[in-house]
């Protein structure tokens, strides 16, 4: 597989994977004002994801679709972290699991105005607008929490503890990482890494509350080996089109 | 044949005047500020687009809208074609698209778009659309669509959207 299109593929695939995850709050958030906050950002997400998708078809140059590239691989195909597919849990759980994506989308976007690709830089400027407004809400949100009620923090705790596993994967890179890095595609990822972990670190701060030190880091989805949360969503998210191909809507 | 191909583009932006934002019925495409050329090439039509936000759902019915509109006035080959550099902001909104929302209920955005990275920082002041008053405040940045945040006015006690700088 081309390197340059299995590198843009993942960064779909996280956009696409965290956008349909999120987007099962629909209807079911804590409050109206931040049910619609969450499906604003999946939508965000999923746009990103067309994009990036629509690039990806155009450098693999076999004729697929956004929506091919979407709905008709099978689990192995998709590049997603482990992260990204993470069940949404209570709201705390879904704060957590954004801020961590946000924190490293922002910086990864920003890195990407620079990508040797013109169209890499285009998408990048475009949905850094968009990332800039996530990471803000999500951060806020990670302070009121877990400088919020014993029971917020107690939830942001547990959180935590069933997240930091997969934070790893976000700044650790895999093979076409590496080469997109060394063509100038892609990101230097010891920078994102220090950025990441400054974020994260700075937005703890202010909330009160500290990474956890080594442990684990789960590591799989951006070479195709998920959780087993991932079929699932995939089964929601494919249902129409494996069943009626080409459905338009 | 220069000042030809003028008056036609202008015959075109009259057209595309009447391509609404199907969210926001009260804007055209030409007051959101989303038509960034008009190409006119030998037997086609480019008509270059820019998406608000990318996940606006508007952008595939907006094509669908100007290709019609286009071929039903003689332009049989057109294409939209949809960039995203340099990305849209808030400062493309006309004056005029401007009144209009605001005469429709949503506040339009203020001042020039800027980064946004400050946690917790001061939410616009923004006047409420009913009753002018000052004494409003933001419930979330983020709104009914993409592009709104919400507010509510604490004298009148209405809800109102604000078309957000971005
Ligand atoms: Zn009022």
């Amino acid at each position: 597989m081309d390197t340059s299109f299995a590198y843009i593929l993942h960064l779909a695939d996280n956009a696409l994977i965290l956008g349909q995850r999120l987007s099962e709050w629909c209807g079911h958030g804590p409050i109206l004002e931040q049910d619609m906050a969450m499906t604003n950002i999946s939508l965000d997400l999923v746009g990103q994801s067309r994009s990036l998708f629509q690039l990806a078809g155009e450098l693999e140059g076999k004729g697929r679709s956004e929506d091919d590239l979407a709905f008709m691989r099978v689990e192995i195909d998709y590049k997603n972290c482990l992260l990204a597919e993470q069940p949404n849990g209570d709201f705390a759980k879904t704060i957590l699991r954004q801020f961590f994506y946000d924190a490293f989308s922002f910086h990864n976007y920003t890195a990407l105005l620079q990508s040797s690709n013109e169209q890499v830089r285009a998408i990048a400027e475009k949905s850094l607008k968009e990332v800039t407004y996530h990471l803000k809400w999500s951060s806020e949100w990670v302070i009121r929490l877990v400088d919020g009620t014993e029971e917020s923090l107690l939830r942001m705790k547990t959180a935590l503890l069933e997240l930091w596993t997969f934070t790893g994967e976000l700044y650790t890179p895999v093979d076409y990482e590496i080469k997109a890095a060394e063509s100038g595609l892609g990101v230097d990822f010891d920078k994102i890494k220090t950025l990441w972990l400054e974020e994260v670190n700075k937005v703890f701060d202010m909330a009160g509350i500290k990474v956890p030190v080594g442990g684990w880091m789960q590591k799989g989805g951006k070479k195709g080996i998920h959780t087993e949360h991932l079929g699932f969503l995939l089964a929601d998210m494919q249902y129409l089109q494996r069943t009626y191909p080409g459905q338009k809507w | 044949m220069v000042k030809d191909q003028a008056s036609e583009k202008q015959n075109i932006y009259k057209l595309l005047e009447q391509v609404c934002d199907p969210e926001i019925p009260v804007l055209s495409i030409l007051d959101l500020g989303i038509v960034r050329d008009v190409i006119l090439k030998e037997n086609l039509l480019e008509i270059v687009i820019t998406p608000t936000y990318t996940g606006c759902p508007a952008m595939d019915m907006i094509e669908v809208e100007i290709k019609a509109i286009l071929q039903g006035n003689g332009y049989e080959k057109t294409i939209v074609k949809t960039i995203l550099s340099p990305a849209w902001t808030t400062d493309w909104l006309t004056e005029s698209g401007k009144e209009k929302l605001l005469a429709y209920g949503i506040v339009p955005p203020k001042g020039k778009a800027k980064g946004k990275r400050a946690l917790f920082a001061d939410a616009d002041e923004i006047a409420c659309p009913q009753c002018n008053s000052e004494n409003t405040e933001m419930i979330s940045q983020f709104g009914s669509t993409a592009c709104k945040a919400q507010y509510r006015c604490k004298d009148c006690q209405e809800p109102f959207d604000y078309f957000k700088c971005h």
